[in-house]
């Protein structure tokens, strides 16, 4: 094996380098031989490689995100936004809170254990590099068909996954999703969430300033997993033949991570770095080009002195591992002895790798040879954007066009069947065979998680201050109108947090879509961002930050568009918070909202196969009244449940099932629409009889409809003259995911 | 009072005990696993999580911290010692309660709300419920399940020195529906499910939780 240096690729231009195996395209390359003013030596080409890979710098994506700046609404919520490692938002009291999503979608479908684990191992360390001790977790996932052989494949190992590293650092998990649909097979989504809590003055930024300090390594050794491009430039440029072919995918290892975490925070507690970055995709390219790069721009590592678990590794490998459970951090001459004082009683191991120069470059050396001689911006953040070709694909006006033809239930028999039916069904069923592999209780924190409508946790134990998050995306809507379906899934995920009593203060986003190199593809995802952009707006919530992730895909079937939407909220007072159920007879229960036909992209048709008609139209300004609506009355609701999929009969069936209480329902009306209809911007609410009046005029005051369905109490779920008892209801429910899964 | 939480690497649910300890108004005191001194501490409790990782055996790393010298020293001279979870399972590595416990017998990590039946009040940590009161407090561990050979159990069973059984379905396939035991002495305890977690029912389960740490609190207010 040859040293491939700068000044080797000064004198030898003409040598053949392998960029379209490492996912280059000519022009890319080309551009970098522009910028360098010579060829990219094997290092640096395997740096520029990852860097501007789609995953790294969003460059089809980029175009449409900006609105998310373009279009903020203005908040005085917001204290750090889009571009660091996550955004942070001030919840009151001095506390700041800081949450995103993260997608973990292919991995995972190629080893689902690992892939899910290293996802939730990723979003947890970005969290805690802005110097919060990450609090919570959430994980929205969606599969292929519930009954296809490698479902269970999947969902077992990722489940597993989630839960053997999530539990074992101690982070509640307090909600998402587990959806069915058989566009997923082959392409699951692992959407993974985490929050963390801190005070606003330790915030901490990705970023490398100050002459003379010092670039720390801290936590696990670098090895050979995670290696995806790189490998083909080890084998291609160098011992051919000999080449060893690495995993893939990383391979996670939470208690180093459990470690990591409370050396950090010790360390942060202290006020010991200046600036810090975690080492997720693309590794030391990453950690080191961005630090720089959002710094004074100078920056000098020593290569050879990170220590490896492999000592075989090349360079261009070093830099391009992805290893997890490893920090960079930028630590003041002064404070170095501490810092790696603390690293030694948490047995962390912390390496100084280099340095805060006064230049503007990113020097990289091996043993005292230059390797990488770059500008730090234009591998971090001047990568290429591309202004991708996007049209409206054909199958939107065929399906739009297309009539539903589904059973509509009439008959008491029919009703009660199709109750059944729909609550049976693998996307409405109990998933409590998944949330309980996930551990809820840990931290003491936990006050609402799995199946309640959103999960919420408390921050601070005297003044009982509390956040709520829920992740929420309605992928059949998108299919349909992929601008009203991320607006209505920014409002399910408000609404979601409202009805426990928080008020929405800020959102995240996981865009899961095929391959942007398909025009069709690409509508879909300038749609849902224009839309979600403009929701936004209209909601006066700012976009803290988001992730995308593209060619979920295989050969010409791409996946629904799938934009899962993360809304954060603040409770004052977590112990009057609403729970989704009454627990009591004699209550009386109000519909809030109207109910419409809207019966297209629904769970009852997709039970039926049939995935057309028109999406519904949002409506932001009612979402917004509602929302208002619900805080107002948190006092006054006993319980409140917001509708959603399965419509109103899947909200009473959850209801009823929680604590076992049945409930007398009359409906007026077509019974199949009430029932099974999912109309956006519905709530059903439990009160006090004597409580009715107060209840009338906030619906007044905000403009809300409201109808009263029916009373708490019984064994039954009864529906006009449908008549479900709880127990059928319940065996209905809670037996369909153990009997694929267990 | 000062009750001793100890942590170690991976340890998971010592804030928690530590909060549950100052909940009945005494002092918790932060122990260090690498740390033999003990500070004078009255009680420890070994909580519950992933100590070292788990990756040999669950607690069998850190019966050799050298914090756990101390506390073996000091529990058999009659300090009273609760371990919980990760906690029980340190305490059976080191061989300060029998038997061992094993992966759950559905062979994933389970958290649940569990239903626990105590049989036994006279202990250090469970003077305060009544014998076969049922309390409903978490259960959340991959390696739960109960087992030792029939002379250990038949001398745990005949000794009365069952604490906990769980009731309803076996949850992790423990013998006897263990979910935990004592000493002869009634100064050590190990449990599989989580006290700590359910002192409050804005949190937890419930507050059935509660008397584990009520009860030490009155065996040392009284001593």
């Amino acid at each position: 094996m040859s040293l491939d240096t700068v000044d080797i690729a000064g004198t030898t231009p003409e040598r053949v380098q392998p960029f379209a195996e490492l996912g280059l395209k000519p022009d890319e390359y080309q551009r970098i031989r522009e910028i360098l003013g010579r060829r990219p030596t094997s290092s640096e080409l395997a740096m520029y490689s990852v860097m501007w890979s789609e995953h790294c710098s969003y460059k089809s994506s980029k175009v449409h995100l900006r609105q998310f700046g373009d279009k903020a609404p203005k908040s005085e919520a917001l204290l750090v936004g889009i571009g660091e490692n996550a955004g942070v938002v001030d919840v009151g009291q001095g506390y700041a809170v800081t949450f995103k999503i993260e997608s973990h979608n292919h991995p995972s479908f190629v080893e689902p254990y690992q892939g899910a684990a290293t996802g939730v191992g990723g979003i947890v360390r970005d969290i805690l590099t802005m110097g919060a001790r990450p609090i919570a977790v959430m994980d929205p996932l969606r599969f292929g068909a519930a009954d296809a052989p490698d479902t269970r494949r999947v969902l077992t190992g990722i489940v597993a996954g989630i839960g053997g590293y999530g539990n074992c650092l101690g982070l509640p998990n307090i909600g998402g999703e587990v959806v069915f649909d058989e566009t997923y097979a082959g392409n699951p989504l692992v959407n993974a969430l985490c929050v963390g809590v801190m005070r606003h003055d330790q915030i901490k930024l990705a970023k490398a300033s100050g002459a003379g300090n010092l670039v720390v390594l801290f936590g696990a050794k670098t090895g050979g997993d995670g290696i995806g491009g790189v490998s083909v430039l080890a084998s291609e440029t160098f011992g051919a033949g000999g080449s060893t072919k690495r995993p893939s995918v990383q391979v996670g290892d939470p208690f180093t991570e459990k470690v990591l975490i409370e050396c950090s925070l010790e360390i942060f507690a202290e006020d010991l770095v200046v600036g810090i970055q975690d080492l997720g995709g693309a590794g030391l390219s990453c950690a080191t080009s961005e630090l720089a790069s959002a710094g004074t721009g100078g920056m000098r590592v020593a290569l050879d002195d990170v220590p490896l678990r492999d000592p075989s590794l090349s360079p261009e490998e070093i830099l391009m591992s992805e290893s997890q459970e490893r920090m960079c951090a930028i630590v003041e001459p002064s404070k170095i002895a501490r810092f790696l004082e603390i690293c030694k009683k948490w047995d962390v191991t912390a390496t100084v790798i280099g340095e805060v120069t006064d230049g503007v470059r990113l020097v990289i050396t091996w043993h005292g040879q230059t390797i990488v001689d770059v500008p730090p911006r234009t591998v971090a953040h001047e990568g290429p954007v591309y202004s991708r070709p996007f049209s409206k694909p054909d199958y939107v006006d065929r399906v739009n066009a297309e009539k539903l033809t589904i059973p509509m239930p009439k008959t008491a028999a029919e009703v009660r069947s199709a109750v059944l039916q729909l609550m049976s069904s693998p996307n409405m069923a109990d998933k409590s065979w998944v949330t309980s592999q996930y551990d809820k209780y840990v931290q003491g924190n936990t006050i609402q998680s799995q199946p309640e409508d959103s999960g919420m946790v408390r921050i601070d134990e005297t003044t009982q201050l509390g956040i709520a998050i829920s992740t929420d995306a309605n992928a059949p809507w998108s299919y349909l109108n992929p601008y009203e379906g991320a607006k209505l899934a920014l409002a399910e995920a408000a609404r979601n947090i409202a009805t426990a009593g928080a008020k929405p203060l800020a959102v995240t986003n996981c865009l899961n879509f095929g391959s942007p190199e398909d025009p069709g593809v690409m509508w879909q995802f300038a749609e849902t961002v224009r839309g979600l952009a403009d929701g936004c707006l209209e909601m006066g919530l700012p976009v803290t930050g988001g992730n995308v992730s593209f060619y979920n895909q295989t050969g010409d079937v791409a996946i629904l568009p799938t934009p899962v939407i993360g809304v954060l909220g603040v409770i004052q007072d977590v112990r009057t918070r609403t729970p989704m159920a009454f627990d009591r007879p004699g209550l009386d229960l109000y519909l809030l909202g109207e109910t419409r036909n809207d019966l297209a992209g629904s769970e009852w048709a997709y039970m039926h196969h049939q995935r057309g008609g028109i999406a519904p139209q949002s409506d932001l300004q009612h979402e917004m009244r509602l929302i208002d609506a619900l805080l107002e009355g948190q006092s006054i609701f006993e319980a409140a449940h917001d509708l959603s999929q399965g419509g109103l009969a899947a909200s009473l069936s959850e209801m009823a099932l929680r604590h076992n209480i049945g409930a007398t329902v009359l409906l007026e009306g077509e019974i199949a629409v009430e029932l099974l209809s999912e109309t956006p911007g519905r709530v059903v609410v439990a009160i006090d009889k004597g409580d009715a009046h107060a209840l009338q005029s906030i619906a007044q005051k905000y403009d809300i409809a409201i109808t009263k369905i029916g009373v708490t109490g019984g064994t039954t779920l009864s529906i006009n003259d449908a008549e479900i008892a709880l127990d059928d209801l319940r065996s209905a429910f809670v037996d369909t995911i153990p009997r694929l899964f267990g | 009072m000062k009750i001793g939480v100890v942590t170690f690497p991976g340890s998971l649910d010592d804030r928690d005990a530590a909060r549950a300890v100052r909940a009945v108004g005494a002092e918790a005191i932060a122990l260090w696993h690498g740390d033999s001194d003990l500070h004078g501490v009255d009680a420890v409790i070994l909580p519950g999580g992933f100590s070292y990782g788990d990756y040999l055996r669950c607690g069998a790393i850190s019966r050799f911290a050298p914090v756990m010298s101390s506390i073996i020293e000091k529990a058999k001279s009659g300090m009273p010692l609760l371990g919980i979870c990760n906690g029980f399972q340190v305490l059976c590595e080191s061989h300060l309660l029998p038997g061992a416990l094993t992966r759950n017998h559905a062979l994933h990590f389970l958290c649940s709300d569990q239903t626990l039946k105590i049989e036994n009040n006279s202990t250090a940590w469970t003077s305060d419920y009544e014998i076969g009161q049922e309390i409903v407090i978490p259960l959340k561990n991959g390696e739960g399940s109960f087992q030792c050979d029939d002379g250990t159990l038949a001398r745990l069973e005949g000794e009365g020195l069952v604490v906990a059984r769980y009731v309803g379905e076996n949850p992790n396939g423990s013998r006897n529906l263990i979910a935990g035991i004592t000493n002869a002495r009634g100064n050590i305890v190990g449990l599989m499910p989580h006290p700590e977690h359910a002192i409050d029912p804005l949190t937890g389960p419930s507050a059935g939780g509660l008397g584990f740490f009520t009860s030490i609190m009155s065996q040392l207010v009284s001593k």
